[in-house]
């Protein structure tokens, strides 16, 4: 692990009375963001970037905090001074979105309703409303328009969604990893991590708050099942292989392949801390996703609104979301004549490659940001 | 290959490209042609690059690049997408002959390549003289050639009558840079041409 490029950091939370007009219909009277920044935002507040997260990430983008130096931000090694999102020179923004589980209002969050957590009664929210959420967070922050919106995966979609949502306040796009809508093999991967959650006693149709218990199975197997697609089968070969547990061969169903402890292990981890009904919200997110959707599903047409230039990276061992995906969102925008400029990264991490400290591909990041002008 | 002859190389494609259009550059390198046209002509490019290397010194350059490999074709560019289609000092290099032509026809509409004359008087006198040739437009040994195809003036025309291309402008070039008017398969070193169906 890196040491963290911006050093000790603390987390803001926004408070927006405004009521929320969701896209499944719903409205969300009040809401809470909370928020991380690094670096300063210049006079003409022209240097912002707004680091959007993944499935299971949040606003604690980088750096560490007061309570705990080893707590890095999980992008860490891209953000601070001398890294590609330049602190020095860049204003950068980490937000835990809507339905989150690190402080923004999520189903954990009271219900004003009924003054008890929101549960199952917490909307789907989609990549559109967390967008719409962003703008909020934006105005409160005094930004018209960032500099650049940057995400890897779920992330790279909030991005795209960007400069649809609002094509004049988002001067670059940074498509990480992403794609223009998941594949039915995705949504499949997707729906058994839900049932995993759904179908575990302790989730209690999603109120499980109130009888002081977890998911803590359907969470864990959930998070195993997203890790596997997440690596590559070439970086799990030689990571684990078949490698067996000292002891192991006992012909029972303990742990005995060092893949089974890894896998084990994450979904522990992340069972711990994370809220069951915010991966069920995120994965739901991830699966509606689809901005051709409304233009005959003719990507071409979807994108024209955008008026940003666009960065587009893929790696070449994600299978979960594949460079034929991103190289289907670079086409679109070729096609319309858009600024676009994608590298095909070589990786041998998988979809997690675009969280790695791969000297290539941050170069691609740095050199490309290097010539925003501010 | 020297800065001279590069740029009258260039020369003669910018003069070509009209304020406005669309111009592809496949194997675009640093994007250095495409900086020109885009600042010179005012053009709105595009290129593809294989390389990693090269992806980066051309989005240091600012340019539109689009990193993947033309053995593979031009599947996802749609049809008629551009005006020009560049493919420099590069043909030679590529397996699937036929096939990048009638992709770089299919997206644009014109295709404009450029490529080494291996029957230069000079290359000719190497083999007579039992060497391979190196020369300035033909820069490299045998055993580290990237050039996969040698091929004439002659050879390409004939190539492209096979295939239904029509020559619209033909510019032959010395290894000095100096246009060729006569004997162009004898005289000429690098032969740049534009086709269209």
């Amino acid at each position: 692990m890196t040491k963290a490029g911006v050093g000790i950091v603390a987390a803001q939370r926004a408070h927006f009375s405004q009521p929320l007009a969701l896209k499944g219909g719903s409205v969300l009277p009040a809401f809470d963001l909370v928020y991380e920044t690094y670096g300063a935002l210049n006079a003409a507040k022209s240097n912002a970037i707004l680091v959007c997260h993944a499935l299971s990430g949040n606003h604690h983008v980088a750096g560490c905090t007061a309570d705990n130096l080893a707590n890095i931000g999980w992008w860490d090694n891209i953000v601070g001074p001398g890294r590609p999102l330049d602190t020095d020179r860049f204003f950068v923004v980490g937000v835990n979105n809507l339905g989150g589980c690190h402080g923004s209002t999520g189903p954990a969050s009271p219900n004003p309703a009924t003054d008890k957590p929101w549960g199952a009664d917490f909307p789907v929210v989609t990549v559109e409303d967390w967008v719409a959420a962003q703008a909020r967070l934006a105005d409160h922050l005094g930004i018209d328009a960032w500099a650049a919106v940057m995400g890897g995966s779920l992330g790279g979609m909030q991005a795209l969604q960007w400069t649809l949502s609002f094509p004049d306040r988002i001067r670059h796009a940074l498509v990480i990893a992403a794609a223009p809508k998941l594949s039915a093999e995705n949504i499949a991967f997707n729906d058994v991590a839900r049932q995993a959650i759904l179908t575990d006693p302790d989730f209690h149709g999603g109120h499980f708050y109130e009888h002081g218990v977890r998911p803590l199975r359907g969470l864990r197997l959930a998070r195993m099942l997203g890790h596997i697609t997440y690596l590559s089968d070439d970086q799990m070969a030689e990571k684990f292989g078949r490698r067996l547990r000292a002891g192991a061969g006992s012909y029972g169903f303990d742990v005995e392949f060092e893949i089974e402890s890894y896998l084990r292990y994450q979904g522990d981890k992340f069972a711990g801390v994370f809220d069951a009904n915010t991966y069920l919200r995120m994965t739901k997110a991830l699966d509606y996703f689809d901005p051709a959707r409304d233009f005959d599903d003719d990507l071409v047409r979807a994108l024209a609104r955008a008026r940003a230039k666009f960065l587009i990276i893929a790696f070449t061992t994600d299978w979960r979301f594949s460079p034929a995906r991103s190289r289907e969102i670079v086409h679109a925008l070729v096609h319309n004549g858009q600024a676009v400029a994608y590298a095909e990264i070589d990786s041998a991490f998988g979809h997690d490659s675009f969280l790695m400290d791969e000297p290539h591909y941050h170069a691609v990041v740095d050199t490309y940001l290097q010539r925003i002008k501010l | 290959m020297s800065q001279a002859l590069e740029r009258v190389d260039f020369d003669l494609i910018a003069s070509w490209v009209q304020p406005g259009e669309r111009v592809l550059d496949l194997g675009c390198g640093d994007g250095s042609l495409l900086k020109r046209l885009i600042e010179e002509r005012g053009a709105k490019g595009y290129g593809v690059e294989l390389e990693g290397a090269e992806v980066l010194a051309a989005i240091a350059n600012g340019i539109n690049v689009i990193q993947g490999n033309l053995e593979q074709g031009l599947a996802g560019f749609d049809d008629g997408t551009f005006n020009h289609v560049v493919l420099s000092r590069t043909l030679q290099t590529v397996r699937h002959t036929e096939r990048i032509l009638g992709e770089m026809l299919r997206v644009g509409r014109e295709a404009v390549v450029s490529f080494p004359n291996f029957a230069y008087w000079q290359n000719r006198l190497a083999v007579m003289g039992g060497r391979m040739p190196v020369s300035e437009d033909l820069p490299y040994e045998w055993f580290n050639t990237p050039n996969l195809r040698f091929f004439t003036l002659l050879d390409f025309e004939a190539l492209c009558a096979r295939m239904g291309l029509v020559i619209r402008e033909r510019q032959v070039l010395d290894e000095a840079g100096r246009l060729v008017l006569e004997e162009p398969n004898f005289l000429g070193s690098l032969a740049v041409y534009r086709l269209g169906h």
